[in-house]
């Protein structure tokens, strides 16, 4: 069998969909086991992989307008897989996967220094401060392809990597080394009522995230579609999640450089 | 009661008195551990960190110990390998604080991570990249060449030199000390530097990343500058607060001057240098990420740090005592001398809140706000709990061993004394 080429797994956002009604967040905790708290309002001190954030143009009526912009681990590649956060974790807890372009976390060599917290520009990563403490009976519903995470370590997301893990498994059992775009898709993607979130191979001109981004390879993956944007551009972060809106405040909003210029 | 352990030639205030003294610092260290405790057994959720201020106090009171801890290997080097005979007189307690300050920045990095029980993990699964590793293993090598040479200081008590062996060992370790001083010179050149890159490389941090030479960010080398510059203003100020304890006068006014005149020169240069790196950052690399030097003190909502800052850091607590430290007429003024390296001290542990905490408040993401942050009483009693052990082994270092070697000359006991 031909060895399977490096993919580039990443995601484009649709903003002008997005309703914000928040099934992404809750597909991705019962995806993930993420774990919650009974007062989980100090939204500094819970856990959510998947955070949507509000944002407003800050004009009056009848020129108001919202959205919603949910943000998942940008899972940066940054020059050569250097991401800001990968970079720096002292005990390799965490890793830049080239094959794939994931960003992993390994939580039981997470020693809990919190630097890639600091590290990171987009709060994607949070800190377990304490033991996950389930409801009575709702162990059993956890999912077991995914390791619940004890107090004192970091963690983010990670493009559902169980369910990637699972569908390669599947392929290569019928003696496959590719994966289709329908075989491995995240849980916010398909809990997405308004199919607002794409996901895919970046590398892979037949994906629709591709064909919607069209990123400039050769550039750290910039997307060539004007409506598309990503996070913090002029960082050189060089994130795999991209954001789509025809609404230029909504772009503005989401780059300081592009509101400044 | 304790008169056999108190070197010759000095004299020191009843046991009763000094116990009292211990009792009360210790009641403080008392507070801390029970604080630590609590961390240990219910973990870091005691603190007022959070998922957007993951280094707050204690990474904080880390870089600022390292940072004025830096008189001891700064000191050792004049002495030993530059060869500034005078600071014989002071290298002692140079060694004794750096030794608290180094030890205590261990402990305070043992209660700060989240599973202490995998800190070794660190050495086992070294990522060569992280600052931070750098960080650790400098900073144990660091501390083992510091207890190397405080050692021979222990073995100098009276009773401990009546050992042969202790004698001779003593006597042999300080035939070799120019070794350890510039390994621990090398060591710290790395280690500071290393803390100095923990900002300096997070180039998703437009307001703690600077650009730089290779892999070392600039930071690296003003960090290392700025101990080198402020330690030895530490190592001063901290001699001058014990003879004001101890109402004796421990060192001749020559050694503290020659000491204050290197680290005035070493502060003036370095403040220089902070100024040139801090108006390429404003002018060049802050805004090639998208940013002007505004937004990361008062062009946001919210905005919890103002320019003062700045002023207070490079100005204040920089240039002034920079200037001031290389006037002999102010050197020779204790008042003024003793005010100059109170600012530069400031002016560290200043530098380091700034490159920590305000990092951190800054907003990053356009529709974000600035972070606030209050440390918790755990926080602050362990961030306090070193400063009473230090307190405690200064006292006793003080009490039974020969730390200052001009102390006996400057205050010779009465007829018939010990």
């Amino acid at each position: 069998m031909d060895q399977p080429k490096n993919k580039r797994y990443g995601m484009v956002i649709d903003l002008d969909k997005c309703t914000g009604c928040g099934a992404c967040m809750v597909a991705c905790m019962a995806e993930n086991n993420i774990p919650f708290r009974d007062d989980d309002t100090d939204k500094l001190l819970s856990v959510s992989w998947m955070h949507v954030y509000r944002l407003s143009n800050g004009k009056p009526f009848p020129h108001a307008e919202e959205c919603f912009l949910p943000r998942p681990c940008q899972h940066c590649e940054g020059e050569h897989g250097h991401s800001p956060c990968v970079s720096v974790c002292p005990a390799t807890a965490t890793d830049y996967d080239m094959h794939t372009g994931i960003v992993s976390q390994i939580y039981t060599r997470c020693f809990g220094c919190r630097y890639c917290m600091a590290a990171c520009p987009y709060h994607v990563r949070q800190f377990n401060w304490w033991d996950p403490v389930w409801p009575e009976g709702m162990e059993r519903a956890l999912n077991p392809d995914v390791s619940v995470r004890m107090r004192g370590v970091v963690e983010k997301c990670s493009f559902c990597y169980s369910r990637y893990q699972t569908a390669l498994n599947r392929a290569y059992l019928e003696g496959r080394r590719e994966l289709s775009e329908e075989e491995y898709q995240t849980a916010c993607t398909q809990a997405c009522p308004a199919g607002a979130i794409v996901f895919g191979d970046l590398n892979n001109p037949a994906h629709r995230v591709h064909q919607i981004v069209k990123p400039d390879l050769a550039h750290g993956g910039r997307p060539r579609n004007p409506k598309v944007f990503r996070l913090l551009e002029r960082l050189g972060t060089h994130p795999k999640v991209y954001y789509l809106t025809r609404r230029d405040w909504v772009r503005r909003a989401g780059d300081n450089e592009i509101q400044k210029t | 009661m304790d008169s056999a352990l108190i070197p010759k030639g000095v004299e020191r205030c009843p046991l009763g008195r000094f116990l009292v003294f211990i009792a009360v610092v210790g009641a403080v260290l008392l507070w801390g551990v029970v604080a630590m405790f609590l961390i240990y057994i219910k973990g870091l959720n005691q603190t007022n960190m959070n998922n957007a201020y993951g280094f707050a106090l204690w990474i904080w009171a880390d870089l600022a110990v390292i940072a004025l801890g830096g008189g001891a290997f700064f000191t050792g080097l004049l002495r030993y390998i530059i060869g500034k005979d005078e600071l014989k007189n002071i290298i002692n307690y140079a060694v004794l604080i750096g030794f608290v300050c180094y030890s205590s920045a261990l402990l305070i990095l043992a209660i700060d991570v989240g599973q202490p029980l995998r800190a070794w993990f660190i050495f086992w699964h070294a990522n060569v990249h992280s600052m931070l590793t750098e960080v650790a293993f400098c900073l144990t090598c660091y501390f083992i060449v510091l207890t190397i040479e405080y050692v021979p200081l222990m073995l100098e008590n009276r009773q401990l030199q009546r050992v042969t062996f202790f004698r001779h060992l003593a006597h042999n370790m300080h035939g070799i000390m120019a070794v350890f001083a510039a390994t621990g010179a090398f060591l710290s050149f790395f280690h500071q530097g290393s803390l100095g890159g923990v900002s300096g490389v997070l180039y998703g941090r437009p307001f703690g990343f600077r650009s730089g030479i290779g892999i070392w960010p600039w930071t690296f080398f003003l960090y290392t500058w700025s101990a080198a510059a402020c330690g030895p203003c530490f190592t001063i100020l901290v001699t001058r607060i014990t003879e004001m304890a101890t109402r004796k006068k421990l060192v001749k006014d020559n050694v503290i001057d020659l000491l204050a005149k290197i680290a005035g020169w070493m502060l003036l240069t370095y403040i220089t240098a902070k100024i040139v790196d801090t108006v390429y950052w404003a002018a060049v690399t802050a805004p090639a990420m998208g940013f002007t030097l505004l937004d990361f003190y008062t062009n946001n909502p919210g905005s919890a740090y103002g320019l003062w800052i700045l002023i207070a850091e490079v100005g204040i607590c920089g240039v002034l005592p920079a200037l001031m430290l290389v006037s002999a007429s102010v050197r020779r003024n204790p008042r003024l001398l003793f005010l100059a390296v109170l600012l530069a001290v400031l002016g560290a542990c200043l530098n380091r809140w700034v490159m920590i905490l305000q990092m951190q408040a800054v907003p990053v993401l356009p529709f974000e706000k600035w972070f606030t942050y209050l440390p918790s009483w755990q926080e602050i009693a362990t961030t306090i709990l070193p400063v009473a052990y230090g307190i405690i082994l200064i006292a006793f270092s003080y009490r039974y061993l020969p730390i200052f070697p001009q102390e006996p000359e400057l205050n010779p006991l009465p007829e018939g004394g010990r």
